[in-house]
């Protein structure tokens, strides 16, 4: 097979294809759009599969290992499927005085995952983040794409626990 | 009517010298018999600015410049070796040293390595920090040609020589800090590379034994590296 | 659009807000956000509407009013302003209530403390009364009318010579002197066009200024590229924000759209041949990325490996044209430079630090949140009166400022001037704000330690003094917290930030040295007792003592 010898075609007919062509074609489809596509790519599908990235690359005229090399050295991108649920862990210089180490441990308690891990029935990531800006909340976790301030280690456990239950009866705990 | 050369001069290790028009500190260096020790740089490729062991004192200036991409000005005085910078090149090479696995006795190119020679030359024959033994391996799935991930110097040669003279682009870099590693296309075994054309360019630019040829044993290897100012000629003369 | 019409946006918005008695002004930037602020804010909403009140009085959302920690923040505007902290949706029924009568006593946050009163607002002070989500409130604080009298009455070079004069530094982090930067990109000579951009990176763990201005003011932002693009020449403009930022990075969008539709950017700005059009970058998680070259590179779609310079971003920067890159505080700064001229921001600060400065302090103090003091306030002001000092009793140990290129300032420079050059001479940086506090149970081995690790996990790993040498200045420090450490260790530690410092390609390997020779330089005793005695006296680190060793 050679790569790039005519236009790339759509890995499949999923519709969030069409987001990531968007992007592309909103830059040009120039070799200049790749971290913006890869944007695309991670919201869309969660993380960077080989899949996608050769799509990418060759509808961007991209060689594959700069492709590879650009998504490793962002930490932003993942080539991993997340979990089902996220805990971002600021690790900032006001989160790690205010004991971010102390919320990093109790998920590896509860949990038994270290940053960068999912637990092994695919339900919760653990993640760091350098800095998510809510200094003046320190220490902040972001669940699910919302970030709590002045978290304490009862209330990262409540949120492991609400995460853990079964879909049906968590409808019951929510608020 | 022909382009107006600018010609400098400036002072290296005390010698007067002249200069074209946008001749690097390096290349001046180089033309006149002057030695500057580097790793990174190779003549007919781009620059990279990287091992930083072509860092050279400016006289009036309290910081050290690479050699390899500084443009010379009209009355530099130049300083290619003094204790401090003597120091520094030491350090660094050390550093390399304790990075990754180097074991010239077994090594396929013991005797004609970059590296060796660069440590024979400034006397540098043992390590002041500790060896950090990271767990790399060898990608021997080329039918002509090896990587050795422990002998790696990441100077990026291979990537630029891939990437700007053969035009593959089959080498890039994955990952940053010391977890950066040379990966070809989507970090696929080198034999199973798309885009790889065996042309072997490569596997004679790297300073040291991390890419080499299959069948050659130890201290066995020598590269050659002359093809490349020979092509980057060759191409000019096409234009 | 011209200066007629901008008036007429702006009395149009100050007819509408004429006969309200009252407005309530509730946070909506993300700390308050992440402690539910929109909730507040809608409960709020129904309550004015459930007791008719609309007519009276106005609820709206508006950016960072300062003291983070005693968020939600909800102001009451009109005759009387209150300003009320760790607001709840229940609390609405009573404030809504209190409106034109006595305030909610148990919810007021007092404003006659210095935290408010000794603040000197120029880049913040449309932020916490304006709404970000509209360009009309901008307007009506006087927004966009220095860009149009720039276009309209100002040559390019003149416009340079104003910034010159105001004296303005770059507030990233480095100081540079922002009009000279202006005049050298000016100078350039370039026929495929020059580029302004915004580095929006805020990498800095413990710096959140820039993320607050461009979720409460975006518009400020626009405006001082537009005006740097306009001296300069040049037509595109790119702001590099980082992805951890989404709400920022919306806000922009939204309001780029509105700058768009209202002629403020696009083609032909305000009838003259100036065009501009601002396009926006996602960072992706990668610290380096705030240094010029390898923010470029990011640009240009590759991996963020910085790049020798000279040749300078000036001359040579995206794609290898003449480019501006300047950050979010210092365009911050223009309009109202353009608006009242350089000699005013001149007359604020000191000699060589005119203006002032946002910085945002956390840590061990009670205050923690976003300041804007004049240059030249001191250390002590700045932690005791503003920051309220030292939760709990405690003594104050140190302040880290510049983040992980800077470095602690012990006790006996509380007195200190802040400015550029103060900072230096003790061995720090202004850097780009973040100022964190420490108390008696902060080990400096162990802040040392954290910004080597961040500065070796953040080395994007091109040179080899930084990638390498990180990495066995991380180990030594944690040898020497562990308590495994000798005295040859810490020698080879001092040869190893002394190479570092002086051979690394950018300036993250040039400055990570930097918070440990600062610790080294004035807490030399706290390495030397956890070598020689195995002790840690604040009792962070995790010291194993030998049997028999005394403590």
């Amino acid at each position: 097979m050679q790569p790039f010898a005519s236009k790339a075609t759509t890995p499949s007919d999923d519709r969030r294809w069409k987001m990531v062509d968007a992007t592309m074609r909103k830059h040009g489809n120039e070799p200049s759009a790749l971290i913006e596509s890869l944007h695309t790519v991670q919201e869309s599908f969660g993380y960077l599969d080989e899949v996608a990235l050769r799509y990418v690359a060759q509808s961007l005229r991209v060689p594959y290992s700069k492709v590879y090399g650009v998504s490793t050295f962002y930490h932003f991108f993942t080539l991993k499927p997340q979990g089902e649920h996220t805990c971002v862990v600021c690790t900032g210089t006001a989160c790690y005085i205010k004991g971010a180490q102390r919320l990093l441990d109790t998920v590896g308690e509860a949990a038994g995952i270290k940053a960068g891990e999912t637990t092994s029935d695919g339900k919760v990531s653990l993640l760091t983040a350098r800095c998510v800006g809510s200094c003046g909340l320190a220490p902040a976790v972001v669940f699910d794409g919302q970030v709590a301030g002045k978290v304490t280690p009862d209330s990262v456990s409540q949120w492991l626990g609400k995460w853990a239950k079964p879909v049906e009866s968590r409808a019951v705990v929510a608020q | 009517m022909k382009k107006q050369v600018q010609i400098k001069t400036l002072k290296i290790e005390g010698r007067d010298v002249s200069a074209t028009g946008e001749q690097t500190i390096l290349q001046v260096a180089l033309e006149n018999g002057i030695q500057i020790p580097r790793l990174c740089y190779v003549e007919g490729l781009s620059q990279f600015g990287a091992c930083r062991l072509c860092l050279v004192e400016i006289k009036g200036s309290n910081k050290l410049l690479p050699a390899c991409v500084t443009q010379v000005e009209e009355g530099m005085e130049v300083t290619v070796n003094s204790e401090r910078l003597a120091n520094y090149r030491k350090l660094i090479l050390e550093l390399l040293f304790s990075e990754r696995n180097h074991i010239c006795s077994v090594c396929v190119v013991n005797g004609h390595c970059e590296l060796q020679s660069l440590a024979v030359r400034l006397g540098m024959d043992h390590i002041s920090m500790p060896y950090l033994h990271p767990k790399m391996t060898v990608d021997a799935s080329h039918p002509r040609f090896t990587l050795d991930h422990n002998r790696c110097v990441l100077c990026t040669r291979c990537v630029r020589v891939c990437g700007e003279i053969e035009g593959a682009h089959t080498w890039d870099v994955k990952g940053r800090g010391m977890d950066a590693s040379i990966i070809a296309d989507l970090n696929e075994p080198w034999g199973n590379s798309e885009s790889c054309t065996s042309c072997g360019k490569c596997v004679h630019v790297c300073p040291t034994g991390a890419l080499f040829e299959k069948g050659k044993s130890v201290a066995e290897m020598s590269k050659r590296k002359q093809f490349l100012p020979y092509l980057t000629l060759m191409r000019e003369s096409w234009q | 659009m011209n200066l007629e019409e901008l008036k007429q946006i702006a009395e149009a918005e100050q007819e509408a807000v004429a006969p309200l008695e009252n407005t309530v002004r509730v946070c909506v930037a993300a700390s308050c956000l992440s402690s539910h602020s929109d909730q507040v804010k809608a409960a709020l909403q129904s309550e004015v509407k459930e007791r008719g009140l609309e007519h009276k009085c106005r609820v709206k959302g508006v950016g960072c009013m300062g003291l983070c920690a005693a968020g939600p923040l909800v102001e009451v505007a009109g005759e009387r302003s209150t300003m009320y902290q760790a607001v709840t949706p229940e609390d609405a029924q009573a404030i809504v209530g209190s409106l034109g009568k006595e305030p909610v006593k148990a919810l007021v946050l007092p404003t006659a403390q210095p935290f408010f009163a000794s603040q000197k607002k120029i880049v913040l002070e449309n932020c916490g009364i304006i709404d970000p989500d509209r360009i009309e409130d901008y307007i009506a604080a006087g927004g966009y009318e220095p860009l149009i009298n720039a276009l309209a009455t100002m040559t390019p070079l003149e416009v340079i010579d104003e910034v010159k004069k105001s004296g303005l530094r770059g507030r990233g982090g480095a100081g540079y002197p922002t009009g000279l930067k202006w005049s050298t990109v000016q100078k350039a000579a370039s026929e495929d066009g020059k580029y302004v951009i915004c580095n929006a990176d805020e990498g800095d763990p413990g710096a959140f200024m820039d993320r607050s201005v461009l979720e409460s003011d975006p518009h400020r932002v626009l405006e001082g590229m537009a005006i740097a693009a306009y001296a300069v020449g040049a037509n595109k403009g790119y702001i590099y924000v980082r992805a951890e930022y989404p709400l920022a990075v919306k806000r922009l969008r939204d309001a780029i759209r509105q700058a768009e539709r209202t002629g403020l950017l696009g083609n032909d700005i305000c009838d003259t041949r100036f065009s501009l059009r601002i396009e926006i970058r996602l960072g992706a998680g990668a610290f380096v990325c705030g240094e010029e070259t390898a923010l470029i590179a990011s640009i240009e779609g590759n991996r963020g490996q910085p790049r020798p310079r000279p040749p300078y971003p000036a001359q040579s920067g995206l794609w290898g044209r003449p480019t501006l890159i300047n950050n979010v505080e210092t365009y911050a700064n223009i309009a109202p430079i353009i608006r009242n001229g350089g000699a005013w921001f001149a007359g604020i600060g000191t000699q060589k630090s005119k203006g002032t400065k946002v910085f945002a302090l956390a840590g061990r103090v009670n205050n923690t949140g976003l300041i804007e003091v004049p240059m030249g306030i001191t250390l002590r002001d700045i932690v005791f009166k503003l920051g309220g000092g030292i939760p709990e009793g405690r003594k104050f140990k140190a302040v880290q400022t510049g983040g992980p290129s800077g470095g602690c300032v012990p006790e006996q420079y509380l007195d200190m001037p802040v400015d550029y050059e103060s900072l230096a001479e003790v061995g720090s940086i202004m850097g780009s704000g973040g100022m964190i506090v420490m108390d008696e149970t902060s080990c400096m081995v162990d802040v040392a330690k954290f910004f080597m690790d961040f500065c070796r996990t953040e080395s994007c790993g091109k040179c080899i003094p930084c990638r390498v040498g990180t990495g066995h200045i991380h180990n030594l420090l944690s040898r020497i917290s562990d308590g495994e450490a000798d005295g040859a260790d810490l020698e080879l530690l001092e040869r190893l930030c002394d190479m570092v410092r002086h051979t690394s390609l950018c300036g993250l390997g040039q400055s990570a040295p930097n918070p440990v020779s600062s610790t080294l330089r004035y807490f030399r005793d706290e390495y030397r007792a956890h070598i020689d005695q195995k002790r840690c006296a604040s009792g962070a680190c995790n010291i194993q003592k030998p049997a028999g060793v005394e403590a």
